[in-house]
């Protein structure tokens, strides 16, 4: 009976996996892909104004089969998600403490914002000079400005999600006898979850686009480096292969935080 | 009343509960004396509540019925502990629960439903029903879940025990907040509202379980609301508050006897005591909406 319900369930589990696989928007999206290449391979051949300009998917693809096998090309992968990821753990680690007091505390709220909204606004980029001057190394000073790429969004949204909590959940804690530690940890933080990972999924999108841009200042590794490299040295390919790279781990990177994400607030989905 | 009621030999609360409080079964009686609220938002004094005295016996059903902003809701958040009052005193059980001075600290002996619902969305049902006795320190969370499921079976929520409240109906939800609030095994009910923006036929279904969870436990109810047909059909008592500032207007005593259940809407009884409220009701609504109308000119 047992083993009869498991491979029931375990054959519907199977069946939906594949109706998720093989869904009609799945063959949409493959339709789409492919009709993006062919468009780009035509408009290339064609040399059509401007576009013409960029290599053909044809010599991308025989680019790539060269350069796929080099650990070199693996190596600035992992160079960048190392920064990508250095910064963004650290800006985790000193940005959600920060934000969650600065949502929970009038007082530490009111003395710590404004430096926060002044500092905000310069992109991280414009820190790149001043960085490299004040960090030892350079590739701190990469780390550092792919910190501050995500700092600012996930302090923000934690403070909006912790100012918009609903006070009926706070005063029904309080009648169920909670005291502060326990609104904390029961109502806060939960009810900040949702927010958290917005600020996450967008000040990841920050960090690569930030990571990309200081190793083509300041570095000599790195995805960023790569595509600049192929630039000076005229490798066209190159350069496509880099944006393409660049483009998927930022994907495989918000995909990541999806999962996560998904994990730690099971009550949204059936919302 | 009420000691019939418990001698019925039935209850709702889970065993653990009912062993740590068995004195307080007939304890819940409030003492409202001369309160008045007034709210001072820029200067501008706007009397919520106006010398109110009413007391409220153990095991009670007490429903307060009045136009919007009557200062029903002032009064039942100064009992709660969310807000403070600007005279008079309210006490539980002859012990002082506010006054101008002091502000009632929130508690477990008085249970709060909000009108829109104030289930945790993050946590299970069973997790919501077992937050007040754990954060509180009297279970640990395995026996406050065995004493959970226990209530929840008695209640008809166990097939839903592991959902997220966004998962249930609003019905469901409200079910299983007054779940929640009994498993505290609360000396007062007080209920906000709570079946506001609900069909008829949810509320006529959350009425009788309402209803059952009253008869069975014994507790002493507060509850709100603007609905004068439930106000007459649920309660022992329907206190008619006049418009801004609130007063009682009128004490309707309602002798239904109980258990209660639909066929007593269509009784002669509760029709005349219709008749009776609904001429002090509708007195009020309109200077409320008077009063409405002036603000909006």
């Amino acid at each position: 009976m047992v083993t009869q319900k498991n491979t029931l369930s375990g054959w519907i589990s199977l069946r939906k996996a594949r109706k998720a696989v093989l869904s009609k928007t799945t063959y949409r999206g493959i339709t789409a892909i492919i009709i993006f290449f062919i468009c780009w391979e035509v408009s290339s051949r064609l040399n059509f104004p401007v576009v013409g300009q960029i290599p053909p998917p044809s010599s991308v693809f025989s680019a790539m089969r060269k350069i796929i096998g080099s650990p070199d090309f693996w190596g600035s992968w992992l160079v960048s998600f190392k920064r990508v990821f250095a910064g963004f753990i650290v800006a985790q680690i000193i940005g959600i403490p920060l934000g969650l007091l600065m949502g929970i505390n009038r007082v530490f709220r009111d003395l710590t914002f404004p430096a926060i909204e002044i500092l905000r606004p310069i992109p991280p980029l414009a820190w790149v000079p001043a960085a490299v001057i004040f960090w030892p190394t350079a590739e701190m000073s990469i780390t550092f400005v792919t910190f501050l790429g995500a700092f600012f969004t996930v302090v923000l949204n934690i403070i909006g999600g912790a100012k918009s909590i609903d006070v009926r959940y706070i005063r029904a804690a309080h009648s169920l006898g909670s005291r502060r530690r326990d609104i904390f940890l029961r109502i806060v933080l939960p009810a900040t979850l949702p927010s958290m990972f917005v600020g996450m999924a967008v000040g990841m999108g920050i960090t690569w686009e930030v990571v990309v841009a200081a190793e083509m200042i300041a570095s000599r590794s790195g995805l960023g480096f790569l595509t600049w490299q192929a630039y000076v040295a005229g490798n066209y390919p190159v350069i496509v292969i880099g944006m393409i790279s660049i483009g998927i781990a930022g994907f495989l990177s918000s995909t990541l935080l999806r999962v996560i994400g998904r994990r730690v607030t099971p009550w949204l989905k059936v919302i | 009343m009420a000691d019939a009621r418990d001698g019925a030999g039935l209850d709702v609360r889970p065993t653990a509960c009912r062993v740590a409080t068995a004195g307080s079964l007939s304890s819940g009686k409030i003492s409202i004396r001369n309160v008045s609220k007034v709210y001072d938002p820029d200067g501008v004094n706007v009397k919520a509540l106006d010398d109110c005295s009413l007391e409220i016996g153990a095991g009670e059903f007490c429903v307060v019925v009045g136009p919007s902003g009557c200062g029903k809701t002032t009064l039942l958040n100064a009992i709660a502990g969310f807000h403070s009052i600007s005279s008079g005193e309210i006490y539980l059980d002859d012990q002082l629960l506010c006054s101008e001075k002091k502000i009632a600290e929130p508690g477990a002996d008085r249970i709060v439903v909000f009108q829109n619902g104030a289930l945790f969305p993050w946590s299970t049902v069973l997790d919501n029903v077992i937050s007040g006795p754990v954060v509180q320190g009297k279970m640990t969370p395995k026996e406050a879940k065995s004493a959970a499921m226990e209530l929840l079976c008695r209640f008809g929520l166990s097939g839903i025990s592991h959902n997220y409240p966004g998962q249930i109906s609003s019905g469901m939800r409200r079910r299983v907040e007054i779940a929640r609030a009994m498993m505290n095994d609360p000396k007062v009910l007080l209920l906000d509202e709570p079946f506001r923006a609900m069909d008829a036929l949810t509320k006529s279904v959350i009425h009788k379980y309402l209803l059952d969870v009253f008869d069975l436990s014994g507790k002493t109810i507060f509850f709100i609301t603007h609905d004068l047909e439930e106000a007459i059909f649920l309660g022992d008592r329907v206190v008619v508050s006049t418009t801004r500032p609130g007063r009682i207007k009128k004490i309707i005593n309602v002798d239904i006897p109980r258990p209660r259940d639909f066929r007593v809407l269509s009784s002669e009884q509760y029709r005349e005591l219709k008749v009776e409220a609904i001429g002090a009701v509708h007195e009020e609504a309109l200077k409320a909406f008077e009063a409405g109308e002036r603000e909006l000119a």
